[in-house]
């Protein structure tokens, strides 16, 4: 198993900068996106994103539609959503666009972890399957 | 939802559901049920009031002319059959006078011939005397012995030298019968003049009047126009007594007045005054007897009207009982369903403030809570950090309150969004044993009994389990908060009929006030200050109308409180408002 790559998108740049450092420390290799549109650049420039963790509502383009078009792309990238702004509506919405998962805020470190291994497995298990 | 400190902390207490305006009610339609009434019985009696005098009047009239006319009519038939005998003898007299001569008349045997010619042919003659221009009596045939009598200072002389003829008043002469006078003037070529004077009995007058066919409660009789009977009455007097009533006004027409005979009964009386002799022709009946038919009217009509206005009276408080009743019952359902939109329209606005501002808040609670995790994870990675375990115990304090807030925004969420109503079968009992097992331990810690009185035979409902955990949930928290350590509280699931199940939470613990009643289903409302959101009640209410059933309250401070919710077999979606 080689290390895992986690792609953290969220328009709370504190957020983003701390739980950074704690999956860091983790050993877990993160890199971050403050947006949308910058999460897709990260994902075309590093095509090794595995995980991508995504905020919702965020100004500019927002989460779901970030999603709509990583699914589109990069249909093998699981998706955790994770955000504040949590109704049944973006929840079903997230899983119907093939969200992973999705938690609210403010969650525990270990649970998001967890969720993330959870993700990191099922997707290898479908690398395996189709290789590329 | 599963965190017992944070629902502890926003029970709250409750009581029925009543509205202010219910105390005002009665007197409100009492006034409307009186002011109907009165309106109505004021419509209806009214015209009938008005119909029945104007009948009344009405009647009296028509009777009074159909039985005045025929009394007016006879009057002056019998009047005139009067007057044509009168004019009668008087042509006689006059005629005789005329025919004859001063000498002739003079003449003892002429005039005695005369005399019983005019006995033969005309009847009631008594005497026949001539008296000259001095008043002297110069020849007389009769009862009496008259000759040589004089009349000079005598009225009738005075009048007949004066007017040319006479007919006296009624007087009592020979044999004690009433007899009359009549006296001619007349005239020769050469100035000499003299005085026929006739004596004639009143028999004549009985037979006009009983010719009238009166029956026999009526009176007919003459009276002079100073009121003395000049024939006999069958009431009110002989001939020659006093009329015993006022003289009606002089009237040369028919006349009828109502007056009073001296017994004190009402009559009506008809007369006409005679232009000579000075006579009035009277016909008097009693009212009583003239209007009978009318007093027979009147009480049937009497009667018809007071039927009728008990009838109106009973219909109209009946129709008035029953408008009132429906007023007020659909015033009421009225009241009840303004009372429901409003709370639900205050749940729906207070619902997207909350899922605005849980939004906004979980945000920044999730940096704080990253950043007292890195904190956590800072400290714990330092071998050499003294004072290690009281940072750590920090981090964890915040954490501990970062749980806390997010309980609470995800509280005020599932209240947003509450209600998406997912209907399965369910067993109440399992759900109400689940709920518990939430807060068997908290029991277990304060000593708290709770009896499950379960009914076994309750049937399985359609409806929503989630919503109704929360429900059972908060109800239970109240609960566990009202009651001291070592209290109790009992749950009882219920059969009410077919198509309804309950359960009710009873506990013993501090009861509610009135105040605190009238509030308890309001979002934020919170029987503590300054704990909680106040959200538990007012989510309970929504979600319990919103599956088809109801909630009841009852509680008496310093006793304990019941919280009882009805629920039916299978929930029927409610029409949002
Ligand atoms: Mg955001």
């Amino acid at each position: 198993m080689y290390p895992v790559k986690i792609l953290l998108v969220d328009d709370e740049i504190p957020f983003v900068k701390t739980l950074t450092k704690r999956l860091s420390r983790r050993e877990l290799n993160i890199i971050t996106a403050f947006s949308g549109q910058e999460a897709l650049a990260q994902l075309k420039k590093d095509p090794d994103i595995e995980i991508i963790v995504l905020d919702i509502k965020m100004p500019g383009m927002n989460g779901l539609r970030t999603l709509e078009e990583i699914k589109r792309d990069y249909p093998l990238v699981e998706v955790i959503i994770l955000t504040g702004h949590s109704t049944v509506d973006s929840a079903i919405r997230g899983m119907r666009l093939g969200a992973f998962d999705y938690l609210v805020k403010p969650c525990d470190i270990d649970q998001l972890i967890s969720r993330m291994q959870e993700a990191t497995e099922k997707k290898r298990r479908l690398d395996e399957k189709w290789p590329d | 939802m599963a965190d017992r400190n944070s629902d502890q902390a926003t029970s709250i207490l409750a009581e029925p559901v009543r509205f202010p305006s219910e105390e005002e009610f009665p007197r409100r339609y009492r006034l409307l049920r009186r002011n109907m009434i009165l309106i109505m019985v004021a419509v209806t009696i009214l015209p009938l009031v008005m119909m029945a005098v104007i009948n009344h009047y009405e009647y009296q009239q028509a009777l009074r002319r159909e039985i005045i006319t025929p009394m007016r009519s006879l009057v002056s038939k019998t009047q005139h059959s009067f007057e044509l005998f009168l004019t009668e003898r008087l042509s006689a007299v006059s005629f005789i006078a005329s025919a004859y001569s001063f000498e002739e008349l003079s003449d003892q045997k002429t005039l005695n011939r005369i005399f019983h010619v005019m006995k033969d042919k005309f009847g009631g003659f008594v005497d026949l005397g001539l008296i000259d221009s001095f008043g002297v009596q110069k020849s007389y045939v009769g009862p009496y012995s008259l000759e040589g009598k004089t009349y000079m200072d005598h009225d009738w002389f005075r009048e007949v030298t004066v007017r040319g003829e006479h007919i006296s008043e009624v007087f009592m002469g020979y044999r004690k019968f009433p007899h009359f006078v009549i006296a001619i003037r007349t005239e020769n070529q050469i100035g000499e003049n003299w005085i026929l004077r006739a004596t004639i009995d009143t028999e004549k007058f009985n037979s006009l009047i009983a010719s009238m066919g009166l029956d026999s409660s009526s009176d007919a009789f003459i009276v002079n126009h100073s009121g003395v009977f000049q024939t006999s009455s069958r009431f009110y007097g002989k001939v020659l007594e006093r009329f015993p009533m006022p003289m009606p006004p002089i009237n040369y027409e028919t006349d009828v007045v109502e007056t009073m005979d001296p017994q004190g009964h009402p009559i009506l009386l008809a007369y006409k005054y005679f232009l000579s002799p000075s006579f009035v022709l009277m016909l008097a009946k009693p009212r009583s007897e003239v209007l009978k038919s009318w007093y027979t009217l009147k009480s049937e009509i009497l009667i018809i009207f007071i039927v009728s206005v008990l009838l109106i009276f009973l219909v109209v408080f009946k129709i008035t009982d029953i408008l009132v009743k429906r007023i007020e019952i659909s015033d009421r359902e009225r009241l009840v369903t303004y009372h429901e939109i409003e709370h639900t329209n205050k749940l729906a606005s207070v619902g997207r403030l909350a899922a605005g501002v849980a939004h906004e808040i979980n945000n920044p609670m999730a940096i704080i809570n990253e950043k007292a995790g890195l904190l956590q994870d800072l400290i714990e990675t330092m071998p050499t950090f003294e004072r290690k375990e009281k940072f750590l115990k920090l981090t964890e304090s915040i954490n501990a309150c970062v749980d806390r807030c997010s309980t609470i925004t995800h509280r005020l969420l599932g209240f947003a969004r509450r209600m998406d109503v997912e209907i399965e079968t369910i067993d109440l009992n399992e759900v109400v044993q689940e709920v518990y097992g939430f807060l068997e331990k908290e029991a277990f810690h304060r000593n708290i009994e709770v009896r499950l009185n379960l009914d076994k035979e309750l049937p399985e409902i359609s409806s929503d389990h989630g919503q109704l955990q929360q429900v059972f949930l908060n109800i239970l928290n109240n609960a566990f908060s009202a009651v001291e350590d070592g209290g109790s509280i009992a749950i009882t699931s219920r059969r009410q009929d077919p198509e309804l199940v309950s359960v009710s939470i009873e506990d013993n613990g501090i009861g509610m006030s009135e105040e605190t009643m009238s509030r308890i289903f309001d979002p934020f409302f919170t029987g503590r200050k300054g704990y909680g959101t106040g959200l538990g009640l007012s989510i309970t209410y929504g979600i319990i109308k919103k599956l088809g059933g109801h909630i009841e309250v009852n509680s008496r401070e310093g006793k304990g409180t019941t919280f009882t919710v009805f629920l039916p077999k299978s929930a029927k979606q409610e029409a949002e408002a």
